[in-house]
């Protein structure tokens, strides 16, 4: 007849292994979140989650709801960061282009100092209104994990577009310019 | 005039000491002591250990700067913590939202180590310990045992 193991090295195993999953949790925890990326591949709109933050500055809170009834081009960047420097101007041309048809861009900086977010600002003569991310909403909402992102949400709240980059022209017109067209 | 420009001196000897004792407190702190307790939000490292990422340079120029204007090493963490949020204070315990998290931060490893240990001398103890020779068996058992071996020719 076989003998039975022994309970202690049976026991250290278990709790090793545990150990293990415990750390595989946390490292599967720190994963953005690309729900929004897998719906837009069905072809489905996903609602935006709810953001509420400071404006960069002060002044108090902004909620991404207030927007609800336009088209949001919300866009998360940093003044550290080469690709929000080349995309900022195009945004604000956007953003002067949709004012007036019920469309805005809605800056998120993050990951950035107020100062010098503020000092892009003036730099690139930006207008449209800026939140301040200090607490990675953006990353545990959004699934921001690289800088520039930006999400295109349509006149009912939900995600119609996600650039995991720099935007462009291109991919300005064919998400941006439809969701303006008067339904 | 005698009096005034003794009075100018005993002002400027009594402020020498205090300027000097300003000049040797500052700085306070160094931005070598304050970059292995704070994370680089964007690399998910500490900062000491983000050496190119253009947000972690950012980052070191924003201490640098705090601490050239003779903050403390706490005063320092506030205003990082103010910009970019609790998550870049990078040592348990200092978030203060999560005590039980903070003590787990501690155990687990410590707990791995020793179990990894007991583990490893377990096995030493059982590789090194002779193995037991089978009990021989008496005499009549043996002659029987013997006997159904031939018996079965195995």
């Amino acid at each position: 007849m076989r003998r039975a193991l022994s309970p202690v090295p049976i026991a250290i195993v278990c709790v090793l292994l545990a150990l293990m999953a415990l750390l595989a949790y946390g490292l599967a925890q720190n994963e953005p979140d690309r729900g929004v990326d897998e719906a837009l591949a069905r072809g489905e709109r996903s609602p935006a989650a709810a953001l509420e933050l400071p404006k960069l500055g002060g002044g108090g809170n902004v909620a991404l709801a207030d927007y609800r009834g336009q088209v949001v081009v919300l866009n998360f960047w940093a003044s550290w960061c080469k690709p929000c420097k080349d995309e900022s101007p195009l945004l604000e041309r956007w953003h002067r282009r949709m004012k007036g048809r019920g469309g805005m861009v809605l800056g998120v900086a993050m990951y950035d100092v107020t100062g010098r977010a503020q000092d892009f600002i003036d730099e690139y003569g930006l207008t449209y209104p800026m939140l301040k991310d200090d607490e990675d909403e953006g990353l545990e909402k959004f699934g921001v994990a690289q800088l520039p992102e930006t999400f295109v949400i349509d006149r009912r709240g939900r995600i119609a577009a996600v650039a995991r980059g720099p935007v462009d022209d291109a991919f300005m017109r064919s998400n941006v310019v439809p969701l303006l067209e008067p339904s | 005039m005698r009096h005034a420009a003794l009075a100018l001196a005993a002002l400027a000897f009594a402020l020498v000491p205090a300027s000097t004792a300003l000049a040797q407190d500052c700085p306070r702190t160094t931005l070598g002591d304050i970059e292995d307790e704070v994370m680089c939000p964007v690399c998910g490292t500490p900062l000491g250990l983000a050496s190119e990422s253009p947000q972690a340079q950012d980052e070191r120029a924003y201490i640098q700067d705090l601490v050239d204007r003779c903050k403390t090493k706490d005063e320092v963490k506030q205003a990082l913590v103010a910009e970019y949020g609790e998550n870049v204070l990078a040592l348990p315990g200092d978030q203060g939202d999560d005590d039980f998290g903070d003590v787990l931060v501690y155990v687990i490893p410590a707990l791995g180590i020793v179990l990894a240990a007991a583990g490893i001398a377990f096995a030493v103890v059982r590789w090194r310990r002779p193995e037991r020779q089978p009990r021989a068996l008496a005499g009549t058992e043996g002659a029987r045992l013997d006997d159904d071996m031939e018996r079965y020719d195995l």
